[in-house]
């Protein structure tokens, strides 16, 4: 099976890029500095990000009002009244109110812009065409990159092409000129830190991100250390911490459901899964994710079960994520538990290689997050 | 010193006992290590045991014990410092010391030259 490329995938090998299979493609896992001093250089200056597998989608109809409810219709969240300029983050539901794919929209005016999951990109635009067309069109943009800057410094390198990032809020959304092109830049990202995630044409891609690169606090960054970046966060990864098994409020993931969606709101229901997400929003759900650190120093990943005490028989939850988090310099994990074990302090034990080691329930983010407020 | 087809090294001392660690090669493909747990002094392990866990930030990995004895030593600083195993695979970062039961097992490694060879 060939490999999908992205379209720096040129750069990622000039740079000395480690390169792996991710959800088609071919990309990299970590640069020379490696995945530690990538994961602690993006915390204390900036770091470039290659995201472009993810798929970009732009979805138009008569109005944004119409397609706004076209797309309530299957994310649960407040669309029609999000301003133009700004991005919020979603989900599509199943009818058994598990996760589909979760993903961030924008209203950009005369459309709807939308980034999806790689791995997911696929199914969800037939689901979208399924669902959406033809009142709706619904369009994937191949013909466009997608790069996160994210860090302290994020502001001043991307300020120094043009000043108007500086003045974006955190889930702003602008058409910036970058470099002669026309760039999506979104203030947001995937690491807890302030930055910006960038959609910038094919052609203009290698030029941009070089540009970025050449900043002298800019470093590129793999796809190992976006993983301990936003497992220290506390983000879910989908297909590991969500998939159509969960559902959004055993998630956490009550926020992102507007008042106006829940019950006694003007557009409560009328999304997949409505009855049991109303339901769970209202008294909760039977298990919860819950952030998880290890006591002692072994890693404990994706699977481990856990247990009630070192001797208990029956596992009652599960590590869904798990790793080493460099800016803690100790393991960190989450995964889910019954709902009433579900509170900082409660402490469980994870079982690997044959032994039961200690873990303690924890509030997330493990870091605090420097989102620009 | 002898090497390993798994990218060990071993050394026989002065003292009688074999020093193993893991090549430069195999600390480059693990990765950042950020974890190791080793053998308690005393065990008696075969040929081909796992002996040792290493973990790198994305995966965990194990040594194995390439000959037949007893764990004599072990280097407690990797459980301080696992990063060492990046650092200097071949030297402050070895793994354990251990007595070997039969040294002729000791044969079946590769010479440098034949690893430098497997390893292109």
């Amino acid at each position: 099976m060939t490999l999908l490329r992205t379209p720096l995938h040129g750069l990622h090998e000039k740079l000395g890029a480690k390169m792996v299979p991710f959800a088609g493609y071919d990309m990299p896992v970590q640069y020379p500095l490696g995945v530690l001093k990538e994961h602690l250089h993006t915390r204390a200056k900036a770091g470039l990000f290659d995201v472009s597998h993810m798929g970009q989608v732009v979805l138009r109809g008569r109005s944004y009002a119409a397609v706004a409810h076209a797309v309530e219709a299957i994310v649960p969240v407040n669309i029609l009244e999000l301003p133009e300029g700004r991005q919020r983050y979603g989900f599509f539901t199943t009818p058994e109110a598990g996760i589909r794919d979760d993903l961030m929209l924008a209203n950009r005016g005369d459309h709807i812009f939308m980034v999806v999951n790689a791995g997911c990109k696929i199914d969800d635009i037939a689901y979208l065409r399924r669902q959406l067309e033809p009142d709706v069109t619904v369009k994937e943009i191949t013909n466009r990159a997608l790069l996160a800057l994210q860090g302290p410094s994020a502001e001043a390198v991307l300020a120094e092409h043009h000043p108007m990032v500086a003045e974006m809020a955190f889930m702003d959304v602008e058409t910036v000129p970058l470099g002669g092109a026309e760039c999506w830049v979104s203030r947001s990202g995937y690491t807890g830190e302030d930055g910006y995630e960038i959609s910038v044409p094919v052609a203009a891609a290698e030029e941009l991100a070089r540009a970025l690169l050449a900043h002298p606090d800019v470093e590129p960054i793999g796809l190992g250390a976006r993983d301990s970046l936003r497992l220290e966060a506390g983000l879910c990864l989908y297909g590991h911490d969500m998939d159509t098994a969960t559902s959004p409020v055993e998630a956490g993931l009550n926020w992102a459901v507007q008042k106006v969606r829940r019950a006694q709101g003007a557009r409560a229901g009328g999304f997949p899964g409505a009855a049991r997400i109303m339901n769970e929003l209202q008294t909760g759900a039977v298990r919860r994710r819950v952030g998880l650190l290890p006591e002692g120093r072994a890693p404990m990943r994706e699977g481990v079960q856990l247990f009630a005490s070192a001797e208990a028989e029956t596992a009652i939850g599960v590590i869904t994520s798990g790793g080493f988090g460099p800016s803690l310099s100790r393991p960190v994990a989450m995964g889910y538990l019954p709902s009433d074990m579900a509170v900082a302090g409660t402490q469980v034990f994870g079982e690997i290689r044959g032994k039961r080691l200690p873990l303690n329930v924890t509030k997330m983010p493990f870091i605090p997050a420097n989102f620009k407020r | 010193m002898k090497y390993t087809e798994e990218h060990e090294w071993l050394r026989l001392d002065d003292d009688d006992l074999v020093v193993v660690g893991i090549t430069e090669h195999a600390s480059t493909q693990l990765g950042d290590v950020v974890f190791v747990e080793l053998p308690e002094p005393g065990t008696t392990v075969s040929k081909d045991e796992e002996v040792v866990v290493i973990e790198s930030v994305k995966a965990a990995s194990d040594i194995l014990s390439p000959i037949d004895g007893e764990i004599v030593e072990v280097n407690d600083v990797l459980v301080d410092s696992p990063s060492m195993v990046n650092d200097d695979p071949l030297g402050a970062a070895w793994f354990f010391k251990i007595k070997p039961a039969d040294l002729g097992q000791m044969d079946d490694y590769m010479s440098e030259a034949a690893y430098k060879k497997l390893i292109g």
